[in-house]
């Protein structure tokens, strides 16, 4: 069975039919690349998939689980985390702590455990720390050192994006949902990141699922491409295939010929 | 499963490092003008006469003058002061730009004040600001008449310069020249407490040395105080981080003793503390230290979880009335008679509670919602503590007299002296569990629903629980600070819990910096601590409460009142890093032009493949 499987999800933002009856899945260690065009609706869908809206239709089953109908945090420590189109970091708190937060879904110790300084809490603190350097290393020494300590407002860009994907790694999930991980990049840096998003699958066990713009990483890393055009999916396959479909090429290049008309 | 694309050689970019941002001088003019509306404010509205009858240091600078110049000075030195260093600039040079913008202030400054000047001695203002006497113009030209105004725009001037010349200098001596400043500032203002110091440790003998009896310092002691704050400054404090250093390498056994020497050392400083201070200043103390309590509780609340309660003096209320009642014999409907320490497991209990109480109907709200609902519930805890309904369990207006003193077996803290110590065992248990709090997986939850909700709960953040959890330990920590507020005043009525309480804690909190616990220390003591110790203050309380209330507003809005964008990019340093990488993505954007001339579907680099 596929490790997430969307059948027939709708939304609907007041009259506006941001997704229609979409079917969508996801195999265990797959990449699966989500195009469309701008408002096709693929944030959208991630969305739905985290639980910040509820679908009007349709059921979202991640691993033997119903997703529709719980919370954000509840989904997350499912083991289903994501990255934020518009980087959302928690600008004030230190680097280091940024990718803490990621791992409060996966420990315990309350307020008592924690005044009292019980060992298993100083345990725990220490299992946070060693786990978060762990998902920041795997950037290289770029999140590391005397970035640890740095607030997150400081970061370039790039680190920006990199630090919410260590942020989303420390939640212990399973899938990773990327949502334009290499916007606002350099053409290295988009590289780098791309090259990265196979050693998350290959060297993590990762299975990963990505809105992209940039052609290049589509086509370097995803196993299957699916294609949304107005909350639908009009194509789905490798990446050849789909770069070659009539319909998508349409649905990209009709409409932009149509708005430069 | 998909190949994955090399980096390819010429893939790769020089690192490009922008030109550092420069001293703005248009913001200096525009910084001299706010300073300008200062200093004719301040003393348009008596602050500055009022002031002046204090000496700082004795015949040559009385507290109001202090007053007028100081703002000029901080000013310029922050309108000086370099943008901060970013990933991707160059670091900023200092130069004889730093001193421009500080002279610039200082100008606009005395400009300003100049102007007011003339202004009230043409015409008569006093029908309207019945502040603005002659004494106050005598007292800005020098008594010089108009040959006053030079020197009064000179001194401006001057202040401004003063500023602006102390951002060339290296940060070790910047430091020790600022924390010169304000430490014989203070010693000058609390004669007091300095006084009394030497009385009580027997050095009565230094006190004319120092103090010249008619208020302030004598010159020669502001010269001593001077000096031995700006060694300390220069030689000492550049050393703590090497002790630090020297600590962490010591093993762990001698670690253990130099903890346990500085806590024995701490021990006694706190034992004597109230005793050589005196009835008088251990009274203050007090005082502060309650404040104190509920300035870390709240800092819970606010400063780390983000949660802006207006109305939590009811918690304060709550851990005051609940002692009243187990504690006191003349509580009117049930009165077991407790102990002090028996009922506080019901106070923690009670406290608790009234956390889910305020916390539950607010779990869904943000910012401004949350603000004027727990203002609503603050009023309400005061309204039913003095209502008729009520009147058989908490007395009405008249409350519950006859609390007990607290006490420890034969031990009993009567009084100002005795309660500081519970007072302090209190204030260290609330600051222990902050900081404990803060490095903890709770805390960084707080935080990151301070910082954005959203996202904290996508992360795995269960914001229901965490919301709670923070009323809870705001709840108790207050509680606290009430049950010893009972026991040390003997009674309580409703009108010790208005909203006036709930704004002072706000403020301590705000002003300490949300969030730092050092910070809401330094703040009680400066704006409950001082105010009670000198009467200047105390007229003019709630005018600084209000500015420092808007200044906040200004400079940090997402602690006051967290919203998604406002959290998103407001502080000057993320507009100037979204600068740069506008500059980045063009240039980005140039090169991917070059590379590929395709349509929104590039068919990523034939060759490879
Ligand atoms: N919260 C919302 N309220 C109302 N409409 C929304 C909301 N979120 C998205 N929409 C609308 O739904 C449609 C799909 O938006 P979505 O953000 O999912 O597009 P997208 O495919 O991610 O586009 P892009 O490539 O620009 O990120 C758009 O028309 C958008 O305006
Ligand atoms: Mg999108």
């Amino acid at each position: 069975m596929a490790l997430l499987e969307v059948r027939s999800i709708s939304k609907d933002f007041g009259g506006l039919r941001a997704i229609d009856h979409l079917d969508f899945h996801v195999e265990e260690g797959e990449i699966v690349s989500v195009i469309g065009p701008n408002g096709a609706g693929k944030t959208t869908l991630f969305n739905l998939i985290t639980g910040i809206f509820q679908p009007d239709e349709g059921e979202i089953i991640f691993d033997g689980h119903n997703l529709v109908g719980l919370r954000p945090d509840e989904i997350t420590r499912l083991g289903l985390a994501r990255t934020f189109q518009t980087v959302r970091l928690f600008f004030n708190m230190t680097v280091l702590e940024n990718v803490m937060v990621g791992l409060h879904g996966r420990t315990h110790a309350g307020i008592l455990d924690t005044i009292l300084s019980l060992p298993r809490q100083r345990e725990e603190e220490e299992f946070i720390r060693q786990q978060a350097i762990d998902a920041l290393s795997f950037f290289g020494t770029r999140l590391i050192g005397f970035r640890l300590n740095q607030p997150a407002f400081v970061l370039s860009y790039a680190n920006r994006r990199r630090l919410e994907i260590a942020r989303a790694m420390a939640t212990g999930a399973k899938l990773l949902l990327l949502d334009e991980p290499t916007a606002g990049m350099n053409p290295r840096e988009t590289l780098e990141l791309t090259e990265l998003i196979g050693r998350l699958r290959d060297e993590k066990g990762y299975t990963i699922v990505l809105i992209e713009h940039d052609m290049r990483v589509v086509k370097g890393v995803s196993d299957r491409v699916v294609v949304l055009d107005y909350g639908r999916k009009i194509a789905e396959g490798t990446y050849e295939e789909v770069a070659h479909n009539e319909r998508v090429l349409e649905a990209y290049l009709g409409r932009k010929a149509v708005r430069s008309a | 499963m998909a190949k994955i694309a090399p980096v390819p050689e010429e893939a790769v970019l020089e690192d490009v490092r922008l030109k550092a941002p420069e001293v703005s001088l248009e913001q200096a003019a525009k910084l001299g003008g706010v300073a300008g509306i200062v200093a004719v404010f301040v003393s348009a509205n008596g602050m500055v006469q009022a002031f002046a009858e204090r000496d700082i240091i004795s015949g040559i600078l009385s507290m109001g003058y202090a007053l007028l110049f100081l703002v000029p000075l901080i000013i310029a030195y922050l309108a000086a002061r370099e943008p901060p260093v970013l990933e991707g600039f160059e670091a900023p040079q200092k130069g004889p730009r730093n001193v421009v913008a500080g002279l610039i202030v200082g100008a606009i400054t005395g400009l300003f004040l100049v102007l007011f000047v003339l202004l009230a001695s043409a015409v008569n203002l006093r029908r309207v600001f019945i502040n603005i006497s002659p004494q106050l113009l005598d007292l800005l030209t020098f008594g010089q008449g108009s040959g006053g105004l030079v020197l009064l725009a000179a001194g401006s001037l001057l202040m401004g310069a003063a500023g602006g010349l102390t951002q060339l200098l290296e940060a070790k001596w910047r430091r020790a020249l600022w924390g010169a400043v304000a430490w014989t500032l203070l010693i000058g203002l609390l004669e007091v407490i300095v006084a009394q110091l030497f009385r009580g440790l027997g050095l009565n003998v230094l006190a004319p040395f120092f103090y010249a009896g008619t208020g302030g310092l004598t010159p020669v002691g502001a010269a001593i105080v001077f000096v031995i704050a700006f060694l300390y400054y220069w030689a000492v404090v550049p050393k703590v981080n090497q002790w630090q250093h020297a600590y962490a390498q010591m093993p762990a056994e001698r670690q253990r003793s130099v903890r346990l020497s500085a806590v024995v050392a701490a021990v006694i400083v706190v034992a004597v503390t109230p005793q050589v201070l005196g009835p008088f200043v251990s009274e203050v103390l007090d005082l502060v230290g309650i404040f104190l309590l509920m300035g870390l509780g709240l800092n819970i609340v606010v400063g780390f979880a983000g949660l802006l309660d207006l109305g939590y003096v009811a918690f304060f209320a709550v851990g005051a009335y609940t002692t009243a009642i187990l504690t006191s014999p003349a509580s009117p409907r049930w009165s077991p008679e407790m102990s002090f320490w028996a009922a506080l497991p019901f106070v923690i209990l009670a406290a608790a509670l009234a956390g889910i109480i305020v916390g539950t109907p607010v779990l869904r709200m943000r910012g401004d919602y949350l603000a004027i609902v727990t203002l609503g519930f603050g009023e309400i805890a005061r309204l039913l503590l003095l209502s008729d309904w009520l009147r058989p369990v908490f007395g009405g207006a008249q409350g519950i007299l006859k609390i007990p003193n607290l006490s420890i077996g034969p031990i009993v803290f009567r009084t100002p002296v005795d309660m500081f110590y519970p007072i302090v065992g209190f204030c260290l248990l609330a600051a222990y569990v902050s900081w404990k709090l803060k490095n903890s997986r709770i805390g960084r939850a707080w935080m990151a629903m301070r910082e954005d909700e959203q996202v904290a709960e996508a992360m795995g953040v269960d914001i229901v629980e965490i919301k709670l959890k923070a009323f809870i330990v705001g709840a108790v920590i207050a509680s606290f600070g009430g049950a010893l507020f009972a026991v040390k005043i003997g009674s309580v009525f409703p009108h010790s819990f208005s909203l006036l309480v709930s704004i002072t804690v706000l403020v301590l909190v705000i002003v300490g910096g949300l969030g730092s616990i050092p910070g809401v220390v330094v703040g009680t003591l400066a704006l409950v601590g001082l105010p009670e110790l000198l009467r200047e203050f105390q007229e003019y309380r709630l005018l600084a409460y209000g500015v420092l209330l808007i200044l906040m507003m200004l400079y940090r809005p997402e602690g006051l009142l967290p919203t998604k964008q406002w959290v998103r990019e407001l502080h000057e340093e993320e507009l100037m890093q979204d600068a740069w990488l506008k500059m980045e993505e063009d240039r980005r954007r140039a090169q991917a032009q070059a590379q590929t001339s395709q349509g929104d579907l590039p068919p990523a680099q034939p060759e490879e493949a």
